[in-house]
């Protein structure tokens, strides 16, 4: 099997996109933030010179463009780099895209997809650190894709892509070094199918993004203490896979939820309350969240760091769960 | 002045004003006798805008509209029946009851999405003008939006883009607060815009731009035209402000009706109430249109008339179409907001 960085897989799926499809654009960005591997964007921006566009810093404007442009059949992509700037296009994001097919009675379709790195990265203090994953989990219309690892990121940006619906893709910088398989030829992954990262029998340890890489670290140290934990990874919060989690917390019932959105009316809150409406029966301990805390994000490292979704916070919410 | 075109093309634009104006008119005690309840703008009094305007496109150039898109609708040829249907919230409606009378669209006629927020639509119609240079189809887009979409940001953003990247849309500003009727003219603007004239903001972003009077069919024509052309040779955006003189009906939050319109009024406006008589004496500008098909021998007083009538029987028709169609299952509210590929 072949093994890629999740950059390599990232920018293979881009690749094979712009090649397939003449409809697809590429808006704004680098879709590597200011990661060191940041130059292979030269390589596509060469090959693809009239499918990209590098628009000044008007992230409410082109995300408009973005979305007319889809609505009048191109199927672009927009990175808008850092997820807190998607903010800046809240009203054609949340307001335009999102409600086009609903509010046109089903005529009018919006192949967008919206890139963005969430997340803490290391300094980026308040402004940069943002999770709007799940304030966009409260406008329905948008479907959400969370990748964490290099075959989900090039599966999934296919499958974004080929959606009619407005999509956004939610990626995170602390995943792009990271290596693993991915098949060559691999078929796009559907949306609304989650994946087990780590079979486990005593909890379900539900993570996204690069906090799927942290929880499945804390699982590895849990193990020499004898705590077997199952990793799900829902890899799409809309469509979302309730079934499989349910699967799960039937075996284990115990259930932790970790993901760096703030912890109120964030993601984790959001799979808690679905888990306990359909899986109460299910449950021998209370659910427990590890999110980012409710406070802006302080830019000094301690503060940054105990803020988050640690691993060591995984590990202590885990053995209370197990207690 | 009237358009400069042949005398069929004329009562065309004769019968799609009017078309408007009795679809307008009649919306209003549909809403007062609770037939519907959503908030609605009225396009009377802009007719001499939109209809010649949007005359001058190609059967498939995009256009953009509003939270006030009735008119722009009729004007492009959109069913009044189904356009009612959707006002009133009923499945046989344009967007089968989910949009209502802020986004009422009509893909077939290039209305691919309406928006409810003033300035929503600017960007969006770049996006449309980006599509269409890149799959190089010769369509243009055409933005029709009011001057309180210059008061939001996404505004200025989207000029600066279609300026940078020569994008083929007509920016088509709608100043409907000339001068209040009844009102000084001092008073300019209805909107709260530090820049002025408005035509000085897009002209920041090198987009030539032009200010009309807007009640003048044959002046919109002959502007729009122009600027339609050198769009389409690919000499990026144009902004037209065409300025009309607001419709005392329109003054109000919630519209009404100061006097119902007939062809008579164009000549004897002594049955309007004295607050309104005024803007249906030199404002209005069907009855302008009217006055100056008779004036310059095209039709016969006779002639408006009898296309009156059937406008009226027919608008009569398609409220009778509207109050008799079904409401949605509320069921239907869970369904179709996502689309399957």
């Amino acid at each position: 099997m072949r093994d890629l960085a999740y950059y390599e897989a990232k920018f293979e799926a881009l690749d094979e996109i712009m090649a397939a499809d003449q409809r697809v654009h590429l808006i704004n960005g680098t879709f590597l933030s200011l990661s060191p591997h940041r130059h292979v964007f030269q390589n596509l921006k060469e090959k693809y010179t009239d499918r990209m566009m590098s628009p000044p810093i008007s992230e409410l404007g082109f995300c408009g463009l973005a979305t007319g442009a889809a609505m009048a059949g191109l199927r672009p992509i927009v990175d808008l780099s850092t997820g807190s700037f998607i903010y800046e296009a809240w009203p054609q994001v949340a307001n335009e895209a999102a409600n086009a097919f609903s509010m046109s009675g089903g005529q009018t379709r919006v192949p967008v997809v919206f890139h963005l790195f969430h997340g803490l990265r290391g300094g980026g203090a308040a402004q940069h650190s943002g999770s709007p994953q799940a304030m966009l989990w409260n406008c329905p219309g948008l479907e959400i894709a969370i990748p964490s690892s290099p075959r989900d990121v090039k599966g999934l940006l296919k499958s974004a892509v080929a959606s009619d619906n407005p999509t956004i893709f939610v990626d995170h910088t602390r995943l792009l070094d990271i290596r693993g398989e991915v098949p060559e030829n691999d078929k796009p992954i559907p949306f609304g199918v989650a994946d087990v990262k780590r079979a486990g029998r005593d909890v379900t340890v539900i993570a996204t993004s690069y906090t799927v890489q942290v929880a499945l670290r804390a699982a590895a140290t849990l193990a020499q203490e004898g705590i077997e934990a199952e990793v799900v990874d829902p890899r799409t919060l809309v469509p979302f896979d309730l079934p499989t989690i349910l699967q799960s917390v039937e075996k284990t019932h115990r259930v932790v939820i970790a993901d760096e959105t703030h912890q109120s009316c964030g993601v984790g809150a959001e799979i808690a309350a679905r888990i306990a409406e359909s899986g109460f029966d299910k449950l021998k301990a209370p659910i427990r969240r590890v999110a980012t805390l409710d406070v802006p994000v302080p830019y000094s490292p301690p503060l940054e760091a105990h803020i988050g979704p640690s691993e060591e916070r995984i590990i202590n919410a885990v053995r209370a769960a197990v207690r | 002045m009237l358009p400069k075109i042949a005398r069929e093309s004329l009562l065309e634009l004769c019968r799609r004003m009017f078309v408007i104006r009795h679809f307008e008119e009649s919306l209003v005690p549909l809403h007062d006798k609770g037939v519907f309840g959503g908030h609605y703008h009225l396009y009377v009094g802009q007719e001499a805008t939109g209809v010649p305007a949007i005359s001058c496109l190609r059967a498939d150039d995009y256009l953009f509209t509003t939270h006030r898109n009735h008119g722009h609708l009729l004007a492009r040829g959109a069913e009044p029946k189904k356009l009612f249907a959707e006002i009133l919230g009923r499945a046989d409606g344009l967007n089968k009851g989910k949009g209502g009378s802020f986004h009422s669209v009509a893909p077939a006629l290039g209305f691919l999405h309406s928006s409810g927020v003033v300035a929503g639509i600017i960007p969006l119609s770049t996006g449309t003008a980006y599509a269409a240079k890149a799959q190089k189809n010769g369509r243009i887009t055409v933005c029709l939006f009011g001057d309180g979409s210059l008061e939001e940001g996404a505004a200025p953003e989207a000029f600066n883009l279609a300026s940078l990247y020569k994008l083929p849309v007509l920016f088509l500003c709608e100043n409907n607060g000339k001068y209040g009727a009844g009102r000084a003219v001092a008073a300019t603007q209805s909107s709260t815009m530090a820049a002025y004239p408005l035509t000085d903001l897009p002209k920041t972003y090198r987009i030539p731009a032009q200010q009309i009077d807007g009640m003048d069919a044959g002046l919109v024509h002959g502007t729009v035209s122009e600027a339609v052309e050198k769009i389409r040779r690919g000499e990026g955006p144009q902004f037209i402000e065409a300025q009309t003189v607001r419709y005392p009906g329109s003054e109000t939050n919630w519209p009404t009706v100061p006097r119902a319109t007939d062809t008579a009024l164009a000549w004897d406006v002594s049955s309007v109430p004295e607050k309104a008589r005024e803007w249906y004496r030199s404002c209005d500008p069907l009855l302008i249109f009217i006055r100056e098909l008779v004036e310059a021998k095209q039709a016969s007083r006779e002639e408006i008339s009898a296309i009156e009538r059937q406008i009226k029987s027919d608008i009569a028709a398609a409220v009778e179409f509207a109050v008799n169609s079904p409401y949605p299952k509320p069921q239907e509210a869970e369904r179709n907001f996502f689309a399957q590929s």
